[in-house]
């Protein structure tokens, strides 16, 4: 397995970009709610459109060990883009060293040291589950970065997702951790 | 969501607030959705019946600022949550609030307008509104949260203020304090003081509704109880009826204002963040404290002493607290997200025309960044 | 001591002659409200009567009950807050045509969805008298006010058929030329668990009667008497007739639960945990 390339910073900001409806607030939600449980400060903001459904979605979660005081995300160090114009719009953001994901089935292949693409949305069409891409990309970036830990995570779906989708969500956030274990950079 | 005390969890600003009124006592909610303040009916609607409160979606605000007001003079802590078109609906029944003296709190949670505008994004702009929307001579209290625990304490205040003075309690949130999420746990029943209103003692013949105690403020029956009382939106007498003599209309429009001015000093709320040895002041509000202490820290590494006057209560406006600030302060900024600079011009009156305010003003539906205080600051 | 039977003692002392024209209705309507509130024993702790804006919105200024004088057309708004918090109050809604159906008809369309358990006594005088007589939602098309000077263009509504098709519980309409029945429609009305609507259609001498050929108290009761058919004998018209005539009388009866009662159960499934 690749190792994790940011470890035990105190401080991580973090964008999860897409298009409506494809579960970034939830994915950020999530993974505040992991930081939590490990004792970090966290805020989560969001930026959307009027539609539920397509147009942009912008979720942001910034962790730290002490208080944040603004509450938005200004120097990224993970950036996740579901879609060809999120990453248009926040690579500009990058600065040397911030990781960026984006969804390989959607966006053109890319080369650079700080990008990893994978391909969440057809991992989850795999599954059976188009809609778990968002979780495939939280257990990616997770596992390749280490921003919370992957137990913290499974312990906040167990607890608050609703009973009869527990399972199919964790397995999501293992594949995702498994799509980081084969990935070649 | 259940939430016990002393739990941290990831909540919602608009969640927070929910929870405040709930921690204050509140049991009645009536409103109409309206983004971006919906997450609080929706929760109200579960919340509510669950505790043997009620939940109603009336027709529209103008009904559901009246549902509030009904069933705060049935004895509940009532609220409603809206935005500004909807908050526009609802000034002609505050205005009768105000009148008739009825607790009640109403969260605004500010979107970027006017009139539809940018459904989704915040804005600062209803600052006037808050204070001057309704007609006629009348005041009230306005308050304002930077963050998630902000939201839930100053609902909690919100509603102690309504039932203590007898007026109704505008919560000014925004889109983005509405919709941020923070770590939060709720605190235990008596960390934080729940003032109920009070009531009268006298016998129920010589019960009147309007006389004021010493402290400025008549003790409030409810509808049911051994009192049986009258409420008017027309100018009334201390028995509640209808009252048309010049010095009485004099003494109430002057007492309506004076339960306030009296009370100011409590209800006047300011955080100051290194402002001691401020030469740049930012006397910021809600949401915009963040990038205010966050431009402000910066600008202390670069060797500026700047500091954050951070106003929790918007009206009554916090004049000597501005005052005092802005005595050893060389610069004042004050960035808001609105054009016409709502706060800045009443900062502006504070401290005279004489001395120069620097402006931060966005009104494109997005927040004030540090970079942009720090720009003013020509840094 | 006051007489029996005569309810005068929910009249508050001292506030006697009231400020309503000769002629009007308003006085009458008045005194059924009090005859039958002590027919049903109703205590003044107990009673909240809810008023909305205009001339029949000054009815509270002689009531001895609790009293609550709202904002203009927003009186069922209030009342919904009132009655849904403290059930066991009994709530009376007294509203002209320009508050009940004019300026407040969504919310009555709403209470009666709703069925909110308060009564609404609507005096329905053909325009705003307060005002000095302009055109309301139920000024009839053709006639005049000060605001038609030229005849109305529009229509007008009738409250007890949109109360009827948005669900109140008990509708009837009254005249106070009608005195006896209106009593008997208005005890019913008092009594029905849900949302109850009394339409009491009023003469308003002094501006819709002067502005329409009828300048006497007694041209205006007449022109309203000879126009009210009970309903069976309304229902018995040529179809063609019908404009000339309305029904008076109990126009729906029906117990469907109140928003109490259901509110009730949905506490109670909140209270399981139950969301769906």
């Amino acid at each position: 397995m690749t190792p994790p390339v940011i470890r035990e910073k105190s401080r991580y900001e973090i964008i999860l970009a897409g298009a409506g409806g494809q579960g970034l607030i939830l994915s950020a939600i999530i993974l505040g709610e992991a930081a939590i449980r490990e004792g970090k400060k966290v805020v989560q903001t969001q930026s959307y459109g009027i539609a539920t459904r397509g147009g942009l979605s912008e979720a942001e979660v910034i962790i730290d060990s002490e208080e944040i005081v603004f509450q938005q995300v200004r120097n990224p160090d993970i950036i996740l883009a579901m879609t060809e114009g999120t990453f248009e719009k926040f690579c500009d953001l990058a600065r040397t060293g911030t990781l960026i994901f984006y969804d390989e089935t959607f966006l053109e292949e890319r080369k650079g040291n700080n990008l990893c693409g994978l391909p969440f949305t057809r991992s989850a069409r795999n599954l059976g589950q188009g809609g778990s891409a968002n979780l495939i990309a939280l257990g990616a970036i997770v596992a390749r970065t280490g921003v919370v830990r992957m137990e913290s995570l499974v312990h906040v779906v167990t607890e608050t997702f609703p009973v009869g989708t527990i399972e199919v969500n964790i397995k999501a956030l293992r594949l995702g951790e498994s799509l980081i274990a084969e990935h070649k950079d | 969501m259940e939430m016990f005390p002393n739990q941290t969890r990831l909540i919602q600003g608009n969640q927070a607030m929910t929870h405040g009124a709930l921690y204050a006592g509140a049991r009645f909610y009536a409103g109409y959705p309206i983004t971006p303040s919906s997450e609080i009916a929706e929760e109200c609607s579960v919340l509510m019946p669950k505790l043997g409160g009620m939940y109603i979606q009336m027709e529209d605000e103008i009904a559901g600022i009246a549902a509030v007001i009904g069933a705060s003079l049935a004895g509940a802590k009532a609220f409603t949550a809206t935005s500004g078109p909807g908050f526009s609906l609802m000034q002609e029944n505050l205005g009768f609030a105000v009148m008739g003296e009825i607790p009640c709190v109403v969260i605004n949670v500010q979107r970027s307008g006017p009139s539809t505008g940018l459904a989704t994004k915040p804005a600062q702009a209803d600052v006037m509104q808050a204070r001057w929307g309704r007609h006629g001579d009348q005041t009230l209290i306005v308050l304002c949260p930077a963050s998630v625990v902000e939201c839930f304490e100053l609902t909690v205040q919100a509603f102690n203020f309504a039932e203590k003075y007898r007026i109704p309690v505008i919560l000014a949130a925004d889109e983005v304090v509405a919709h941020m999420r923070e770590g939060f746990s709720i605190p235990e029943e008596g960390e934080l003081a729940v003032i109920d209103r009070k009531k009268p003692s006298c016998s129920p013949r010589d019960y009147k509704p309007f006389k004021a105690d010493a402290d400025g403020i008549a003790p409030l029956a409810s509808y049911g109880s051994e009192y049986v009382f009258h409420v008017s939106s027309s100018m009334h007498g201390p028995d509640g009826f209808s009252n048309n003599d010049p010095a009485n209309a004099a003494r109430k429009i002057e007492q309506l204002h004076s339960k306030i001015e009296v009370h100011r000093d409590e209800i006047v709320i300011t955080r100051s963040f290194q402002i001691e040895d401020a030469e740049v002041l930012l006397v910021a509000f809600g949401i915009t404290t963040r990038a205010s202490r966050a431009a402000a820290r910066t600008a202390r590494e670069a060797g500026i002493k700047a500091g954050v006057l951070q106003l929790l209560t918007l009206w009554p406006f916090p004049d000597k607290e501005i005052r005092f600030a802005a005595e050893r302060a060389q610069t004042i900024i004050v960035p808001e997200m609105n054009y016409a600079g709502q706060v800045a011009g009443e900062v502006q009156r504070v401290v005279g025309p004489d001395r120069d305010i620097r402006r931060v003003n966005r009104y494109n539906g997005q927040i004030i960044t540090p970079d942009d205080i720090l720009k003013v600051m020509a840094l | 001591m006051v007489l029996l039977g005569s309810g005068l003692q929910y009249l508050k002392e001292g506030v006697t002659p009231h400020m309503w024209c000769p002629g009007c209705g308003n006085g009458i309507v008045l005194a059924i409200i009090f005859r039958v509130f002590e027919e049903l024993a109703y205590r003044n702790e107990e009673t909240v009567v809810v008023t909305g804006i205009g001339c029949w919105g000054k009815a509270d200024d002689y009531v001895v009950t609790n009293g609550f004088h709202g904002t203009h057309g927003r009186a069922l708004a209030f009342a919904t807050g009132i009655k849904a918090f403290n059930p066991r109050l009994h709530v009376i809604v007294l509203m002209g045509d320009g508050d009940c159906i004019t300026i407040g008809g969504n919310h009555f369309i709403h209470a009666a969805r709703r069925n909110i358990d308060v009564t609404a006594i609507v005096v329905n005088n053909f325009n705003y008298g307060m005002t000095g007589g302009q055109v309301s939602g139920t000024t009839p098309a053709g006639m005049y006010t000060s605001t038609t000077v030229y005849a109305n263009p529009e229509r007008d509504v009738d409250i007890c058929a949109l109360a009827a098709v948005a669900g109140a519980n008990y509708v009837a309409r009254g005249t106070p030329y009608h005195g006896f029945e209106l009593e008997i429609n208005m005890k019913e009305a008092f009594d029905k668990k849900g949302f109850s609507v009394l339409e009491v259609v009023s003469p308003c001498p002094t501006h819709y009667g002067k502005n329409n050929a009828m300048k006497t108290p007694v041209e205006m009761l007449k022109w309203i008497k000879n126009r009210a058919l009970p309903k069976a004998e309304y229902d018995s018209l040529d179809p063609s007739m019908k404009d000339d005539y309305f029904p008076i009388g109990k126009l729906v009866d029906k117990d469907v639960p109140d928003f109490n009662a259901r509110y009730d159960e949905i506490r109670a499934r909140a209270m399981k945990g139950r969301t769906a």
